[in-house]
């Protein structure tokens, strides 16, 4: 059966609090005893309003991000129980992050940004340039290889962004509103390509306002108030 | 990642920011040239002084008989020294740092030349005093070897006596003069002399005579005091040393004789010396100052985007250590680079102006400099890595 099938990602009553009551600051719940899980090969759709917490739920799957309370669970394996390289190792070898700030290196050409996760990976420099090249000529951006970030529009930036996430094969994809500033062509061709990995077996994580895309997508988390209101088909429950 | 690549991902970093790279090993060029100069100028300065003081007799001292105080009138007066002219050869073959000794004989007399008579002092002396004693010939000539080994009756005369014996534009070289004990022919005149001289006297009004004459005419079997030479004045209390385990072996005590060191010179010497080098030290020390100061503000100004920048690297699955190492050899290498070519400038504008005063580089200015600023640029600019690395990724990447 397929609920016996161990989870990637599993939330156990997972709360993400900001701030400190040090300085008789105030805390801000941006999660609150968030429980759900994810299994391999799904594809899942966050939705939300703006300040709900969704990037808040994604950083803390793509273990950028540490829980105030709670547990979460990677292949089943505590995340608080881990050390430090190997939280870096899993970032860089399962996960494919999507920024929804981009974070590109400053002064940095394209082809060098999307080298990056490969150089921790350990890939020879030919190896790395050959590979970062035909993941920037699957985003169209062939022609911009040896562009900074500040000589590329914003769609473009958010192209190389999702190159540098796709470019080590990662089995869980994370983005963070990828195709908020495409034009409805460029997203669709973007979101072809997230369902392209999809359907190869890679686990999907994207978070979105777009209707559309939630509309398509098997399986919808809708958050409000930093909790989860709603989890929409959910095959496995 | 491997140390090939963390060399890389440095030197792409490096010139990335090629300002920050600029103005960070700016800063190490300039603490290191600083330091290094002005030690050179320092050293320069002491070597200088200390030189000329050893000219001047630094590095000499007095051996009186019996027990004498620094200063007091003229030594050889009343008290017959226990040790004779033999010992004061024997203390000649001592060997280093011992380079010169010399036995001299002194005895107030009167110095007579037609109808005029003036006091003085006949002190038996070799050709060597000429320049132990920092004297000047003003007309004729000094003692000579040949004089010494014939005991000849030739003197030389202090200013003083050839004012009061000879009228002005009479020529004093040549004539004969009565001296208690017997007759003497002018040599030579003096020079006039300010300050003090042997044993603190007066050397203005002295007849130098051969060592060998002076004993004849005085009949003397005792020096009055042992002049005895050091190599330099750092082997003065070596040198000592020896000249008193001489005499103890010999069997005489602390009372029967006294050695007088140019201690209260020397150390009058060095500690305006000491305030000299303080002052330049201090100008290097701020300068250095200002070095670090330069490069720990240009390392911190950039921490926002390199925090920035470090919580990217570890979200792409940088670790600690590579974060760490990366920036590390960042640093190292701009230290380095602006430490060596520190080192460069320092060295050679102190060859420059050693054209013009006395310089000398040394090691411990160059190693100091070098490892401070160093160690600024390093600390300076391990220090966002060192605390974005214990950042999670996205805090970091949030940092402002
Ligand atoms: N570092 C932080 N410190 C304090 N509060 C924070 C911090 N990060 C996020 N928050 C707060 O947590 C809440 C959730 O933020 P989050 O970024 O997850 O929202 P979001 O759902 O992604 O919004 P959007 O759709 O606009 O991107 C917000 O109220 C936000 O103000
Ligand atoms: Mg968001």
């Amino acid at each position: 059966m397929k609920a016996k099938e161990m989870p990637v990602v599993k939330f156990d009553k997972v709360c993400r609090y900001y701030g400190s009551t040090d300085n008789g600051g105030e805390i801000v719940k941006a999660m609150c005893e968030v429980s759900f899980q994810i299994t391999k090969g799904e594809f899942v759709a966050v939705t939300g309003p703006s300040g709900s917490g969704k990037s808040t739920l994604l950083h803390l799957i793509g273990l950028l991000d540490r829980p105030s309370e709670g547990e979460i669970y990677i292949d089943g394996v505590a995340v608080s129980k881990m050390a430090d390289a190997r939280l870096a190792k899993l970032r860089n070898e399962k996960i494919g992050f999507i920024f929804q700030q981009f974070n590109l290196l400053p002064k940095t050409s394209s082809l060098k940004q999307v080298e990056l996760p490969l150089v921790y990976a350990g890939i020879g420099a030919a190896k790395r340039r050959e590979m970062a090249r035909s993941e920037l000529e699957s985003v169209g951006l062939l022609d911009k290889l040896n562009n900074r970030p500040s000589q590329l529009s914003g769609g473009q930036q958010q192209r190389v962004a999702i190159a540098r996430a796709m470019v080590t094969k990662p089995a869980l994809l994370l983005a963070d509103e990828p195709t908020g500033n495409l034009d409805s062509k460029s997203g669709a061709a973007i979101l072809e390509l997230f369902e392209r990995l999809h359907e190869g077996g890679v686990t999907v994580v994207i978070v979105t306002h777009d209707r559309d895309v939630a509309a398509h997508a098997p399986r919808r988390l809708v958050i409000k108030d930093g909790e989860l209101v709603e989890d929409k088909g959910n095959g496995h429950g | 990642m491997d140390t090939v690549e963390l060399f890389k991902t440095a030197g792409v970093a490096i010139r990335t920011n090629k300002t920050r790279s600029v103005l960070t090993t700016l800063g190490i060029i300039i603490g290191v040239a600083s330091v290094i100069l002005l030690v050179a100028v320092g050293n320069g300065l002491q070597a200088y002084v200390t030189g000329e003081f050893e000219a001047l007799g630094a590095n000499r001292v007095m051996v009186m008989p019996g027990k004498v105080k620094f200063g007091s009138a003229p030594p050889g007066f009343g008290v017959e020294a226990k040790f004779d002219f033999e010992d004061v050869e024997k203390i000649g073959k001592l060997g280093s740092p011992i380079s010169e000794v010399l036995g001299m004989v002194v005895r107030a007399v009167t110095v007579k030349y037609m109808n005029k008579s003036v006091d003085a002092w006949v002190a038996g002396v070799n050709q060597g005093y000429l320049k132990l004693g920092n004297l000047e010939i003003a007309r004729g000539r000094f003692i000579s070897e040949d004089m010494v080994r014939r005991s000849q009756m030739g003197g030389v005369i202090g200013a003083d006596i050839s004012e009061k014996l000879f009228r002005r534009g009479e020529e004093p070289v040549g004539k004969e003069i009565d001296i208690t004990g017997g007759k003497i022919k002018v040599i030579g005149v003096l020079e006039k002399k300010g300050g003090l001289g042997v044993g603190g006297s007066d050397e203005n009004s002295y007849v130098l005579l051969p060592v060998t004459a002076a004993r004849k005419l005085t009949g003397a079997k005792t020096p009055a005091m042992v002049m005895v030479s050091m190599e330099n004045t750092e082997s003065i209390p070596v040198g000592v040393k020896k000249v008193k385990d001489y005499f103890y072996r010999r069997g005489l005590t602390d009372d029967d004789f006294t050695v007088m060191e140019p201690k209260e010179l020397l150390s009058s010497i060095s500690s305006l010396l000491g305030v000299v080098t303080g002052a330049l030290s201090g100008i290097a020390a701020i300068s250095l100052v200002v070095g670090g100061i330069g490069i720990a503000n240009i390392m911190l100004v950039s921490v926002t985007e390199r925090t920035r920048e470090i919580g990217l690297r570890k979200a792409l699955g940088g670790t600690k250590r590579d974060i760490l190492l990366q920036f590390l050899i960042e640093a190292v290498v701009l230290s380095v680079v602006g430490g060596m070519i520190g080192v460069g400038i320092g060295w050679g504008l102190s060859l420059v102006l050693s054209r013009f005063i006395q310089t000398s580089v040394t090691g411990w200015s160059v190693g100091l400099a070098f490892g401070i600023s160093a160690a600024v640029g390093i600390i300076s600019g391990l220090a966002p890595a060192i605390r974005a690395g214990r950042l999670d990724p996205i805090e970091a990447l949030r940092y402002e």
